[in-house]
């Protein structure tokens, strides 16, 4: 193995760490917030707006992500949609992923104990607030558990961005290996950041987990 | 909206509006009658308790009451007021957001509690105070705190329901509605769901509220409360009241077959 490699790419790795990051934070949080979205449209009392909403679902969830990413970022320029690779990634990476979340959310929403929506409902309570301090909290802590799963997963769909030029770090260590033919180095580089990237996400997770159930102790394994 | 004076949250004693009016109302689940033609009338200040058989329609009455269960037929009347549909024919279905001015100052205690089990004792009381009533945080914590001292649990204030036993939970859940100041309070087996020892407590908040003066509709199984508390008393069977009066002739004078047999597994249950 040649450690000058690192000295001499370093930077370059670097920065496409930074750009992996930034593209499966910014991917997250649109997904988050467009699947929490799908979800409250696909509860609605209109036909036609559940309808495609699950057709959404449906189509994003039954086609790969390097192809929603190729129509998005070669097809886009067709109807007027000229993005920026980045750009294409990230909104690629959320639409995917808002998909997943829809469904997650979906299932949270309905897990929520019915007599906990009445209790509010009973007392006047706005939708909105209902929503916000009940069915919010409560789809919290039966969901995250999937949330953080799809989180992880979405942070090895990362790599696809490279095939559209997004200077990833998958970018930047194909670029390292097509130029020093390091591809050993490459190769096992690159599983090691990935799997150390979903094990931190894992672990902030838990860690999340174990935050949003307190209130579920008992006083029998309660810390005082 | 507009501010509320102290006179106006409390229940105005205007006997000539009773507080709940039943009038023919019937209600399907598909091709299941489950009520059939109900008339009822709890005036201000009554305890009515509703009693009968499992499946007879008590709880979906109760559900009807504060529009939680739609009804098809008859018309509800709380204080005068249509509950559910417009006033003008053809009637329409109100939604939630209609109906929230007359659910707040109707009050719902359930068999299974209800509270939002992320929120304290505290929070869960003081919640709708904010929501609803738009009181500033600080006030409604004041008030709620004084509502869980009336229901003897505000050394429970922080705690989270996973940490407090059913009956103290149910006091919460008691606590949460009386915060509110409701006109009337609907109970729907407020005991059911406790373990015989826990019953008691939450009983005697309840006896508390009626000698109060609160209004209360409670469906229950425990014919000692419906026989010492309850100003009237209504048997349900089959979707129909088929019995209807105070305690004593319900119980001693009723000549009503149905509810003969009904009380008669009452007294061999607790035969031993």
């Amino acid at each position: 193995m040649d450690l000058t490699l690192l000295v001499d790419y370093g930077p370059a790795l670097l920065r496409g760490f930074g750009v992996t990051i930034l593209c499966w934070a910014a991917g997250c949080a649109i997904g988050l917030a467009l699947g929490f979205a799908l979800m409250l449209l696909g509860r609605t009392g209109l036909k036609p707006l559940r309808w495609a909403v699950r057709a959404y679902i449906e189509v994003i969830r039954g086609t790969p992500f390097l192809i929603q990413l190729f129509l998005l970022y070669s097809g886009g320029p067709v109807i007027g949609l000229r993005l920026e690779a980045t750009t294409a990634g990230i909104l690629g990476l959320g639409v995917y992923g808002s998909a997943y979340f829809a469904e997650i959310f979906r299932a949270g929403y309905q897990a929520v104990p019915k007599g906990q929506v009445e209790a509010a409902l009973s007392l006047g309570m706005p939708y909105g607030g209902i929503l916000r301090r009940v069915i919010l909290p409560g789809m919290l802590v039966s969901t995250l558990p999937a949330i953080v799963n799809m989180m992880a997963i979405l942070t090895k769909e990362t790599v696809v961005l490279s095939i559209i030029t997004v200077p990833e770090l998958m970018y930047e260590m194909q670029t390292m290996a097509a130029e020093t033919f390091a591809t050993f180095e490459t190769i096992l580089g690159m599983a090691l950041f990935y799997w150390l990237l979903v094990e931190a996400v894992s672990r902030l997770g838990r860690r999340a987990e174990a935050r949003v159930t307190r209130f579920l102790t008992h006083s029998s394994n309660a810390r005082a | 909206m507009p501010a509320m004076t102290e006179t106006e949250t409390k229940p105005r004693l205007d006997p000539a509006v009773p507080m709940v009016s039943v009038r023919g109302v019937g209600k399907s689940f598909g091709a299941n009658v489950v009520l059939r033609d109900i008339d009822l009338t709890v005036n201000k200040s009554e305890v009515v308790c509703l009693i009968g058989p499992s499946g007879s329609g008590k709880s979906t009455l109760l559900r009807c009451i504060n529009f939680l269960e739609v009804y098809d037929r008859g018309e509800i009347r709380i204080e005068g007021k249509l509950v559910g549909y417009t006033e003008a024919a053809p009637r329409r279905q109100l939604s939630n957001r209609e109906l929230r001015d007359l659910r707040r100052n109707v009050g719902m205690v359930f068999q299974q509690f209800n509270l939002w089990p992320h929120m304290t004792a505290l929070e869960n009381v003081a919640e709708a105070l904010i929501q609803v009533r738009g009181m500033d945080k600080a006030a409604a914590v004041a008030h709620a705190r004084r509502m869980l001292d009336r229901v003897g649990l505000a050394e429970k204030a922080d705690s989270y329901p996973a940490r407090l036993s059913g009956g103290q939970q149910q006091r919460v859940a008691i606590a949460r509605v009386i915060a509110m100041e409701p006109h009337l309070i609907l109970f729907d087996e407020p005991t059911s769901a406790l373990d015989p020892e826990l019953v008691g407590e939450v009983l005697q908040v309840m006896r508390d509220l009626a000698a109060d003066g609160m209004t209360m509709v409670v469906v229950t199984h425990e014919m000692g409360f419906a026989a010492n508390v309850a100003d009237k008393v209504a048997f349900l069977d089959r979707g129909r009241i088929a019995a209807f009066g105070p305690p004593r002739e319900v119980f001693h004078e009723s000549g009503e077959p149905r509810l003969k047999q009904f009380l008669q597994t009452y007294h061999e249950r607790n035969s031993f």
